[in-house]
């Protein structure tokens, strides 16, 4: 079957098997590999992207399921060759140690900063519960989290 | 990697159209709506269809909440996150609120929906437990009608339900009374695991006594269980700890926990017992504020 979706702004049209999951259509037919696959359960949160705006976990969202929407991975995070306040956040406070989960916990937390940009630690935390980072960096991923939330919020102030 | 047997997908533009589709396809074919509970297991094979319908473009017309005097309707594609953010629901039936906290985690709560939990049938399903609790009943559609089905008619046996082949879940109703208090409490391995043993309580006051109550547990039987036994003993009474007991009693009494992984038959009698007595707790503290 033909399925049309916008990743990352560009629209995409490919011939896939209905039973094509998003995960591996992101990874292996548009090789955009900075989406991770990890436990293939919904367990684990790697493998998150924002759909329309919301973060999903892309190992139980079927490709077809997602034609017609707009895709959002951590590719499409930087624009104009600037990282987003989320990326900083993370590279300036240690919010990574292997790397492993890191793009599904930035993509559900840039979601979580478009729904609430003051959030608290709590918040946060319950955020990103349906993600594992087994490195157990949870408290510099807050703190990353945090530290982009400050550091948008005195963008929009200054012009 | 973990993938489906190969199906058609096809995508639903109505519900008309979903039901034409089943009507059609027949037991070929299996309706997805969030997906996170039917994908898992067509991943392990254990579930296997011909043809699958997504249904989530039905958003728009199986996805409300409506708040009437005298009964709440709720869209069988309404979301767990449209279920816990809904003040209105809360008020009227804070147990949803309760349940929606401990269901999966936020992302996952962002696709699950009420319909897909409840045709999931799984027993250590939250929503089930609620529904049970509230007396809920279900309308299921099809080509040749609507029927309205309660909760005991509608789970047929652990991953079963009465929804047949051509038909589908459109919409759940909660009956509402004067007087009314619940709430719901699960012990969970770890956050957003299924239960080990969950509990739901609906209490319903008047001058102070008790004209109803209702409890639902969840982990503890083939299905989410309604107790009728605490019915029978709390009408008429007024609250208290005693009550609570001798309920609390009846619940570990009653169901019927098998030991597996998630803890041992004994063990999860005694959770039926404090979840049952900590959750009419709760209920009467909330009918009465």
């Amino acid at each position: 079957m033909q399925v049309t979706m916008t990743v990352n702004d560009a629209e995409v049209t490919r011939e896939i098997e209905g039973r094509l999951l998003l995960v591996h259509f992101l990874r292996d037919v548009l090789s955009l590999t900075g989406t991770h696959w990890g436990c293939d359960t919904s367990n684990c949160g790697t493998c998150v992207v924002l759909m329309d705006g919301e973060p999903v976990k892309s190992c139980t969202v079927l490709a077809a399921m997602a034609a017609g929407h707009e895709i959002r991975t951590v590719e499409g995070l930087a624009s104009n060759g600037e990282l987003d306040p989320i990326q900083q956040g993370f590279m300036k406070n240690h919010g990574l140690q292997c790397g492993f989960c890191t793009p599904g916990m930035m993509m559900t937390c840039r979601a979580l900063l478009d729904r609430n940009p003051d959030p608290s630690d709590m918040e946060i935390r319950e955020a990103i519960s349906g993600q594992i980072c087994r490195c157990t960096g949870y408290a510099t991923i807050v703190r990353s989290v945090r530290w982009a939330a400050v550091h948008e919020a005195q963008e929009v102030v200054t012009p | 990697m973990q993938v489906p047997a190969p199906f058609e997908y096809e995508r639903a533009t109505t519900v008309d159209h979903a039901i034409g589709l089943l009507d059609r396809l027949g037991s070929s074919a299996r309706l997805v709506a969030g997906g996170y509970s039917l994908l898992p297991m067509m991943k392990l094979r254990l579930a296997n269809f011909e043809y699958l319908i997504d249904i989530n473009p039905l958003h728009d017309e199986l996805g409300y909440i409506r708040i009437n005097p005298d009964e709440v309707r709720i869209g069988a594609l309404t979301r767990h996150r449209e279920l816990l953010e809904s003040d209105e629901l809360a008020r009227a039936f804070p147990i949803f609120r309760d349940a929606e906290k401990v269901i999966a985690d936020p992302v996952v709560r962002n696709r699950g929906t009420l319909g897909g939990s409840l045709c999931q049938a799984d027993p250590s399903e939250d929503l089930s437990a609620v529904c049970t609790t509230l007396d809920a009943t279900c309308v299921i559609r099809g080509a040749r009608g609507t029927r309205v089905v309660s909760m005991e008619e509608f789970h047929v046996g652990p991953y079963e339900t009465a929804v047949g082949d051509g038909e589908m879940l459109t919409e759940i109703r909660l009956p509402v009374r004067d007087g009314g208090g619940s709430a719901y409490e699960k012990v969970e391995r770890r956050a957003g695991d299924w239960a080990v043993v969950s509990a739901g309580a609906a209490v319903w006051l008047r001058d102070g006594t008790i004209t109803d109550a209702r409890v639902g547990l969840a982990a503890v039987g083939p299905n989410t269980t309604g107790i009728r036994e605490i019915s029978e003993i709390s009408q008429g009474r007024e609250p208290s700890e005693e009550l609570y007991e001798q309920a609390g009693a009846i619940a570990a009494r009653t169901c019927s926990p098998v030991t597996d992984q998630r803890g041992s038959e004994a063990y999860k009698r005694h959770l039926a017992d404090e979840l049952t007595r900590r959750t009419l707790r709760k209920a009467v503290e909330r009918a009465r504020s």
